[in-house]
């Protein structure tokens, strides 16, 4: 505010030093020019007969000539003053106008609005640097969850489209470059309640210097960066930051799972997606080759992979020796059928578009598929308003970097116990994916499942903690009961069961539970609700316990008990 | 020379000195005091306060809330005055000039705060 309040009172000097003179003058040459009262004797007017009749010449209400009609000497002297103090005031108020429109004053403003909404947020946020595609959804999950997020951006057009954007709750932003450090401090990033620094700019070196920056203000601060580089990514590891998040990397993995171990990519996908959404299929490809059209920062990842599953590939580069392609590279876009039959597209199994040019990866989806209509398409989509043509254009797997970030960032900031559950998921065979898919699709069939978690604890377990302090066992298999009729079992299953031992991938129902404990559960959200009974009603849980219901009243004790 | 700094030298001297003119004198004597210098007090008070708007030093904003204060005590010596004149309708009797006069002396020691400040500053700056 003192910001604000000094840049006012700088620019309202001038006006006010001018008033003030001529009304000082004004006032003064009134009491100085002698008058003639209503009995005809000399009269000089007092301060304030005088300062009263120039406060309504001077605003030009015009009472008249007070108390005594005036001499003409004292009408000279009003009507000069009459104009100067008309002039004044429209100087003054052009001034006030002026200041209203500053550019200077707007800004400091809203930086003044947006630093009083942070430090006033008294629930756990998280601050967004870059509200780019990605992270415009990354706020939209959060926003749909009621976590709170602060985003910095430095395009105003983004900003724009935040405040369009119809968020569920209201997200404080700033039109300002995240990479300064005032900025940072301005969105949260040194406020208690901040639980994390999310750095999403499109540049790597600024998502760096955003999380050394988080880091030095506040260690304990959750880190979440956005990298494309490998250089930058193991410098931002070696100053902890929490999570670095390579979309070329993320996707390469993504595709080679899919390709070796499809349950598993398809488990994956279903625990990363918006709840009721509708479920995906499983992508189902031959062991072949494979043709890679460009070899740059998408295709290197990518060839990796797919040879450390011993795959043949075929790269397709129009630079093959400034990008070190590997030896019987075939040079060209892709684009053309000639290089894509000198690549023998009719006897691969699928194809990855990976260009740096949308038109192109499309281009080059649509003549592989004329030349091979059984191929496998993965297509590059590098700009996010293609999205509708990517969908449309057939290709069985779309990379979207924004997308592929979001998801990752999404399920580390709303449900860091969904990315313990996939990394010990991948762990088991594929076999295991399978049958725990198919146990997703009975407990929430044609639906996303929903993704719960909780803590056995006094807050949000009330009625299990107190039966575990009574010495009662309570085991997964009571909280899965239905608290209206315990012979129904609710429609979700455990996921992950993490205590002070450890964490297990999907516990046996009878597993007891005790304080502390941390479970992940998949269904309904009607069980999710129907839960929450069972872990705070103490009456709920009883039933679900034991099968009946004591009494209540101390009337009913006396009547019923026993 | 720095003429922003000479001009509210000038103005706040100057609005101690008119100040200190219109306080001079006894207390219970109406000749003694004169309204036009009450005036011309009030006058330059309120224009040193108007040069202090936006000064972001620390010494800045001591001198603005000074002169804020005289400009305060100056203005309610001239209310008691109006009040005495026209509301009550007694015209300035002893008490009310002895109130006006004694508002003006608190005036007074605000406007020394203000020139010893600015002395200080003046001094500190050694150059």
């Amino acid at each position: 505010m003192d910001t604000v309040l000094f840049l006012v009172l700088r620019r309202m000097r001038a006006p006010l030093l001018l008033i003030s003179t001529v009304y000082a003058v004004a006032t003064l040459g009134l009491t100085a020019i002698p008058g003639i009262d209503d009995s005809g004797n000399i009269w000089y007017m007092d301060f304030f007969h005088a300062f009263y009749f120039v406060t309504f010449m001077g605003t030009t209400i015009g009472f008249g000539e007070i108390p005594y009609a005036f001499t003409d000497a004292q009408r000279l002297w009003a009507l000069i003053f009459i104009y100067i103090t008309v002039v004044t005031w429209i100087y003054t108020i052009g001034t006030i106008l002026n200041l209203l429109q500053d550019e200077t004053l707007k800004r400091a403003i809203t930086q003044y609005q947006f630093k009083t909404t942070v430090a006033k947020l008294r629930e756990p946020f998280y601050l967004i640097c870059g509200y780019g595609d990605t992270g415009e959804m990354l706020v939209d999950a959060l926003a749909r969850r009621m976590i709170a997020a602060v985003v910095l951006e430095i395009k105003p057009e983004r900003i724009d489209s935040l405040i369009l954007g119809g968020h569920a709750l209201y997200i404080p932003r700033l039109c300002a470059d995240a990479s300064d450090p005032e900025n940072m401090i301005l969105g949260g990033a040194t406020h208690p309640m901040c639980q994390g620094v999310v750095a999403l700019t499109d540049k790597n070196a600024v998502n760096l210097h955003i999380a050394i920056t988080a880091k030095v203000l506040r260690p304990q601060v959750k880190v979440v960066c956005r990298a494309e580089s490998h250089d930058i990514e193991a410098n931002m590891a070696s100053f902890g930051t929490d999570y670095i998040v390579d979309p070329f990397d993320t996707f390469a993995i993504n595709l080679a799972t899919a390709l070796h171990a499809p349950h598993q990519h398809l488990l994956n996908a279903w625990l990363r997606s918006e709840a009721g959404d509708s479920l995906t299929e499983i992508t189902d490809v031959e062991p072949g080759r494979w043709v890679l059209c460009g070899y740059g920062r998408f295709g290197k990842p990518i060839f990796e992979h797919l040879i450390n599953q011993d795959m043949d590939v075929q790269v397709i580069e129009p630079n093959p020796e400034g990008q070190g392609a590997p030896a019987n590279c075939v040079k060209g876009l892709g684009t053309e059928a000639v290089t894509l039959l000198e690549a023998d597209i009719e006897n691969a199994v699928g194809i990855v578009a990976g260009t740096n040019d949308d038109s192109n990866n499309l281009s080059i989806i649509v003549t592989a598929r004329a030349l091979n209509p059984n191929l496998f398409t993965v297509a590059r989509q590098t700009e996010h308003f293609n999205r509708a043509v990517f969908r449309h254009s057939g290709a069985n797997m779309v990379m979207a970097p924004s997308e592929v970030v979001a998801r990752k960032i999404k399920t580390l900031l709303t449900n860091p116990r969904v990315d313990d559950f996939l990394s010990l998921a991948h762990a088991h065979s594929d076999d295991w994916a399978a049958s725990l898919l198919r146990e997703l699709e009975i407990v929430s069939p044609n639906r996303i499942p929903e993704l719960w978690e909780i803590v056995i604890n006094h807050e949000f377990a009330h009625a299990v903690s107190q039966a575990l302090r009574n010495g009662e066992i309570v085991t997964i298999y009571h909280l899965l009961r239905d608290h209206t009729d315990r012979a129904n079992a609710l429609s979700a299953i455990t996921l992950l069961h993490a205590s002070a031992t450890g964490s297990f991938c999907l516990p046996t129902i009878d597993t007891s539970l005790k304080a502390g404990d941390r479970l992940l559960f998949a269904g309904t959200r009607s069980s999710r609700s129907q839960m929450n009974w069972t872990l705070q009603n103490l009456t709920a849980l009883e039933y679900v316990l034991t099968g009946e219901v004591s009494p209540q009243t101390i009337v009913g004790k006396w009547l019923f008990g026993d | 020379m720095n003429p922003e700094k000479v001009i509210y030298a000038f103005t706040i001297i100057l609005a101690m000195t008119l100040n200190f003119g219109f306080f001079l004198g006894d207390m219970h004597i109406a000749g003694d005091h004169h309204v036009y210098e009450l005036y011309a007090a009030i006058f330059v008070n309120a224009v040193a306060t108007i040069l202090k708007f936006g000064d972001r030093s620390h010494i800045g904003s001591v001198l603005l809330a000074s002169s804020l204060v005289a400009v305060i005590q100056l203005v309610a010596a001239a209310g008691v005055w109006g009040f005495a004149s026209y509301v009550i309708g007694t015209g300035l009797t002893p008490t009310a000039l002895a109130s006006v006069v004694s508002l003006s002396g608190g005036a007074l020691l605000a406007n020394l705060v203000s020139v010893t400040l600015l002395v200080i500053e003046t001094v500190s700056l050694r150059r």
